[in-house]
């Protein structure tokens, strides 16, 4: 694309073309380049190859699991009912794309427009990582097409999961709203992205409560499981709010691991806007997520002091639960302290990256690693291992998709640029 | 007249509304129940199990399930490991499993496990869909027309029953011990396990008379047994209680388990759920108030003089 670019080629970026005509749907689809071009470009970027390597293995295997049902790809432990997929799929997701309500917040009901630029990537974001939790969840379920039946058809109101599963549906349909403002302009239906628009305040504050409860409704979930779940990792009290706590240096520091990767990937889909605001907007972000470190850090050896578990510091379990704060909290911290005081973007970037691996490393020992921890340790079936790199590629991809096309790292113009 | 019917209708929204609200409430307050106080139990007297394994054979022919790899009078089974050390636990196609246990300084002793059918169950509070029950009759059955496959009770039931019939592509489903409900206890029958013992293991009864033999073999063999039936207080209480002549840790049971139902852990989750819904709404939009009062504000969003709020 950068050749093309360099060549003379002008992606597509407005409502009507350079000669004042309407852009027909193929070339929205196709950036505004020939068929031809399109392909050639596609076939040179090598990461379309690692792409096809991957859904070339992965593909099939999601097919062999539904054919042959999920004790043909997992170990179908009794034990570990919830292994990889779900613990990666969704209980890392989610928080990883806590994005969309925090930069919502910021920006339309706090009214901190310094933050519009990122607006779009961090709702994007949000939605798109909520859609691929639902997807790995289907893929995990033992019976997926029952999925609608607590919403429509046999309830069980006083179970978490209830809850996470109305939230994170309805909280979907939030965000689906929120984006599509993106898709409206991108289509050319102004009337529903003014639509849209008028009920901003209240898609936004939907989406807050919705947060708030599904997070933390995700760490309620393991509060059923005393004894399975670690001491450390456990705590009856303050479960959910360390959940709904550290989803949000999460989600945060997701969208500064995204812009980083676009800015250096796709360079030539970002507008200037974007460009010239993103190592503030970078830096700013980080004192977020700092501030969200802090306390979660805090909150942390609160939950310890509340139920006496000092000393299981002691043991290696407890050694790896400082690692892991040592990692995921304080150094992730430091990091980005050090970028903040210097205001340094690019070393609150590599604090970011730190972030969202502490964050990956709690919720997998919350949900794997820790779990059943006077048991055994299960290490997940390799089909398994693949199904969830693939669902993981095919959401990268997606994302990919959405990005090159519609205004979300660009702004629309009324008219194309002259050649 | 039409006065009414709008102050009808606006009564029915908040009282609908104050449903929905306390919906996630209702069951928290039901929680601390004591129990059906006519439901059914069983007793089991680990001193006088042999381990034949009879009552695995006859609940496999209760409940039409599989045939097993080695037969029901093969011992060689005590002797297996799982992941190193665990023993064999229920299965998709084994609802209850007789486990030897070796203790250091006396002869050998036999567990038998099932569901023990919880007074308050983890499995039934954990359940979205709402696909299990816990009858008048003490059993805690489930419904698998409206099981999703989530296994979340799985990850909640403390004593690791519930098994999930995982090789099942197209009607997987949780399976577990319901206490013979449909052949045999709906009708007042003793379940197949129990009968088939022939050492006289298992005492079928209300879990209250239960409650009290048991107690009363405590108090008449104070020699033979340890002084605590299993299952009385543990998450609430059992249906099935069990007396052991050794601590209980050394015939493999969960000695750390709270006496509190499993769901009173949620309750302080659940507490906030009503609170966050109701307060929320208006603490933010009075946040974007607060916030957005005397700015310019809309789709202009070149705000390039607020970089000083940044630094």
């Amino acid at each position: 694309m950068k050749n093309l670019i360099k060549s003379g080629v002008k992606p597509h970026d407005a409502t009507m073309r350079a000669d004042g005509k309407k852009w027909t749907f193929m070339e929205k689809m196709l950036l505004g380049l020939s068929l031809d071009q399109y392909i050639q470009q596609a076939l040179r970027n090598k990461f379309n190859w690692l792409l096809a390597l991957i859904f070339a293995i992965g593909i099939p295997l999601i097919i062999y699991r539904f054919i042959f049902g999920l004790g043909a790809v997992t170990h179908s432990s009794y034990d570990y009912p919830w292994g990889l997929l779900l613990g990666f799929g969704l209980f890392c997701m989610v928080p990883l794309s806590a994005s969309g309500f925090m930069m919502g917040t910021a920006v339309e009901l706090f009214g901190r427009h310094d933050f519009a630029p990122i607006e779009r990537l961090a709702l994007l974001n949000g939605l798109l990582g909520y859609f691929f939790a639902v997807v790995f969840l289907l893929v995990d379920l033992g019976q997926p097409w029952r999925l609608p039946y607590p919403m429509v058809y046999s309830f069980g109101p006083a179970a978490v999961l209830f809850l996470v599963g109305w939230h994170v549906a309805t909280y979907l349909s939030v965000q689906v709203a929120e984006v599509s403002t993106a898709f409206f302009e991108w289509i050319g239906f102004k009337r529903g992205y003014e639509f849209i628009r008028k009920g901003t305040i209240g898609l936004t504050v939907s989406g807050i409560i919705l947060s708030t409860l599904h997070q933390g409704a995700l760490g309620a979930l393991f509060v059923y499981a005393p004894g399975k779940v670690h001491p450390l990792w456990y705590s009856s009290a303050f479960q959910w709010i360390h959940f709904f706590v550290s989803s949000i240096p999460a989600g945060l520091c997701m969208v500064i691991c995204v812009s980083t990767i676009v800015y250096h990937t796709m360079k030539w889909r970002c507008d200037d806007r974007f460009i010239s605001n993103l190592d503030r907007i970078t830096i700013a972000l980080a004192k977020g997520a700092a501030m969200g470190l802090i306390t979660y850090f805090f909150i942390k050896f609160l939950a310890v002091a509340h139920d006496n578990e000092w000393a299981y510091l002691a043991t290696g379990w407890g050694l790896w639960w400082l690692a892991e704060i040592g990692f995921g909290v304080v150094l992730a911290l430091a990091v980005l302290s050090f970028g903040i005081h210097n205001n340094n973007a690019n070393i609150c970037r590599i604090g970011a990256f730190i972030t969202v691996f502490g964050i990956l490393l709690n919720r997998l020992n919350t949900a794997l690693i820790t779990f059943n921890w006077n048991l055994y340790q299960e290490i997940p079936h390799v089909f398994e291992v693949i199904i969830t790199i693939t669902i993981f590629f095919i959401y990268i991809a997606t994302y990919r998709f959405i990005l090159n096309r519609l205004p979300i790292l660009y702004q629309f113009k009324a008219r194309a640029d002259g050649q | 007249m039409s006065k009414i019917t709008r102050r009808r209708f606006l009564a029915g929204g908040v009282a609908g509304g104050a449903a929905i609200a306390m919906a996630p409430g209702k069951k928290v307050f039901a929680a601390n129940l004591d129990g059906f106080p006519n439901g059914m139990g069983v007793l089991v007297d680990m001193t006088r199990c042999v381990g034949c394994r009879t009552c695995e054979a006859a609940c496999n022919k209760e409940q039409n399930l599989p045939e097993p790899e080695k037969p029901f009078d093969d011992a060689s089974v005590f002797d297996e490991g799982y992941h190193g050390h665990e023993q064999r636990r229920t299965t998709e196609g084994a609802y209850t499993v007789v486990n030897r246990y070796d203790v250091p300084g006396s002869e050998p002793v036999y567990r038998k496990i099932q569901c023990n059918h919880c007074n308050e169950p983890a499995c039934l509070t954990s359940c979205f869909v709402n696909a299990y029950k816990k009858t008048p009759e003490g059993a805690v059955i489930y419904d698998d027309k409206v099981c999703v496959g989530c296994r979340n009770c799985m990850i909640a039931c403390p004593f690791n029953i519930p098994a999930y019939s995982y090789s099942s592509a197209f009607n997987p489903i949780i399976k577990k011990c319901i206490f013979c409900y449909d052949t045999r206890l709906k009708q007042g029958h003793i379940p197949a396990c129990v009968e088939s013992c022939p050492q006289q293991v298992m005492v079928f009864g209300k879990r209250k008379d239960l409650l009290k033999i048991a107690h009363d073999r405590i108090r008449k063999h104070p020699g033979k047994y340890v002084d605590h039936v299993y299952g009385e207080h543990e998450v609430g209480g059992t249906s099935w209680l069990y007396l052991s002549s050794v601590p209980f840790e050394q015939a493999g049971f969960n000695v750390t388990l709270q006496k509190e139902p499993i769901i009173n852990n949620v309750k302080d989750f659940l507490a906030i759920v009503p609170m966050v819904l109701a307060i929320w709404p208006a603490l933010f939009t009075g946040f974007h108030l607060l916030a957005t009062k005397g700015k310019k504000h809309g789709d202009d969003h070149s705000h390039d003089q607020q970089e000083g709020h940044e630094s």
